[in-house]
Order: structure tokens, then sequence, then C-alpha cells
């Protein structure tokens, strides 16, 4: 499925994630990590639940929000359902023992210049290009 | 004041991730697809969010000694390059290659409604959960 190169919403999407990483820091002095938010929700419970609860239900606002005021926004899932529990378990499994995504250590520990995040943001990225190399060419291919 | 807060800051996290498509799994696959469709958005997203984030990070601790709801800012210290770090993070690469999916792109996109984010997330929840559930017995196995 082909879709279309968006540098301007790239752009602005990026700038927005990275003003609410820096707006996270300022007032409540954490990282955006989406990994480690999701882990303070999950038992053993941690004991700073709540803003972390607050913070994912305005993300999972977002859509709803940008809906209603007419921005428009693609969604398309091109795997089956199999691909998605199978990939979806490896994704809860890495980012464990990784300790951290795409967010927290791709933008928040990058900018923090930290050693652990930028070996970890190569590897995963590394690791998602030849999967989906592998995926598309070798086996679909 | 301090949830509310949290809750600002979860709506911009989440209308950037929509917005740059990284709750997109069509896009994100199609940018780790350089040898066929290939879509180069994600390049420019990772750019825009880590400048924006370098310089804020830089202009915030500059100006501030701490953040506005805590006593402290709360940042990893370790700098320890283990095996954990390297095959968990591979594990997460091929499973967002697989899917489309992280986890910051797939939290925002349950506001799409689409049975198959939540079935990605219960996958992802469930293996995140087991893994803690797992790791947190290996040192009581060992002294036992």
């Amino acid at each position: 499925m082909v879709t279309e190169f968006t540098p301007i919403a790239a752009l602005v999407g990026g700038g927005l994630i990275g003003l609410s990483a820096v707006m996270l820091m300022a007032l409540l002095g954490r990282i955006a990590g989406m990994t480690m938010i999701l882990a303070g929700v999950l038992p053993p419970y941690s004991s700073d639940t709540s803003w972390r609860l607050v913070f994912l239900a305005g993300s999972i606002s977002a859509p709803l929000l940008l809906g209603s005021i007419g921005v428009q926004t693609g969604f398309a899932v091109p795997v089956s359902n199999v691909a998605l529990i199978v990939g979806g378990l490896i994704v809860g499994v890495g980012v464990t023992y990784g300790n951290g995504c795409t967010s927290g250590h791709g933008v928040c520990g990058i900018a923090r210049l930290s050693p652990r995040s930028i070996v970890a943001t190569c590897a995963f990225m590394a690791a998602a290009f030849v999967t989906v190399y592998v995926m598309r060419h070798v086996i679909g291919g | 004041m301090r949830l509310l807060a949290a809750l600002i800051c979860g709506v911009v996290f989440g209308c950037g991730i929509v917005i740059s498509g990284m709750s997109n799994p069509a896009k994100v696959i199609n940018f780790f697809d350089v040898a066929g469709t290939f879509d180069a958005s994600l390049l420019l997203v990772m750019g825009s969010a880590l400048a924006t984030t370098f310089i804020g990070y830089r202009l915030l601790f500059g100006a501030r000694p701490k953040p506005v709801y805590d006593v402290k800012y709360s940042l990893p210290t370790s700098k320890v390059i283990d095996a954990p770090l390297i095959l968990g993070s591979i594990g997460f690469g091929v499973g967002w290659g697989i899917t489309g999916f992280c986890p910051g792109g797939a939290i925002p996109a349950l506001g799409f409604m689409d049975s198959r984010v939540a079935i990605f997330l219960v996958a992802m929840l469930a293996g995140m959960w087991a893994t803690r559930a797992f790791r947190e017995r290996q040192p009581k196995a060992a002294t036992a």
C-alpha cells in the first residue's frame, strides 16, 4: 500500500511530540516515554499512576479532537490480526527488556545524549528495517 | 493542577503522534520499506521531535532547577549498555516492523476506534506484564 510523503505534517507533528516531551519535563519532571508510562499503570502498580492514566487518556482523545476540528489523518493497518498478536507480544517483551521505545529512547533519551538510548534506537531502527525487508521482499516477495 | 498539566501534555503528545503519521501503521511500515513503497515522512518526524526536545531540554535545564509540580527532574542515570538493552530493543524493532505499531503510536491510535489497535495493545500489554512478572521471579529463584 502506497502512502503519500507528507513533509509538513511530519515536521509539525514531530514538533508537537517534542513540545509535549519538554512540557512534561518542565511541569512534572518526567520523561515522555510511552513504555515507562504504560509500565507504571500495569501491576505491580507504581505509587504514581494517576498522572500516567491522565496522560494516556489525553493522548487517546487526540484523534477525536483532531477529527472534530476537521483535521484529516490517515490510518490503515496493512497486516493480519495474527501478525498484530505476534508482533504485539514481541513489542511488549522487547520494550520491557529494552526499557523504552521510540518516544523514551528515540526522542527523550537521544535528546539527553544518553548512550543507552542511542544504542537502543540504532538497534530497534535497524531491526525494523530488516524485518520489513524480510516480511515484504523475502517472505512476501 | 498537576493532573491537568499531565492531561494537556497527553493531548499535545497524541496530536503530534496522529498528525505526524506515527499512529498510522501503513505509513510506518512504508518508512522501513526502503526497497518497496518507501515513505520518508517518519525521518522528518523523528528529526523534528528530536530537535525540539534537544533544544527544549537545554533551555529548560538551564533556566529552571526543578519542575513546576515536583521537587526534582526524574532522569534515568544508568549508562550500562548490556544484553537486555540491545536484545530487547532488537525485539521491539522486529515487532514494530511486523505490525507498524510502537507503544507511543498505538495508544493515541486507540482513538480511531478500530478493534485492530486494541488487538495489538492487548498483546503488547500481555507481553509487558508477562516479562515483568518473569523478571521479578528471577532474583528469588536465584536465592532459593
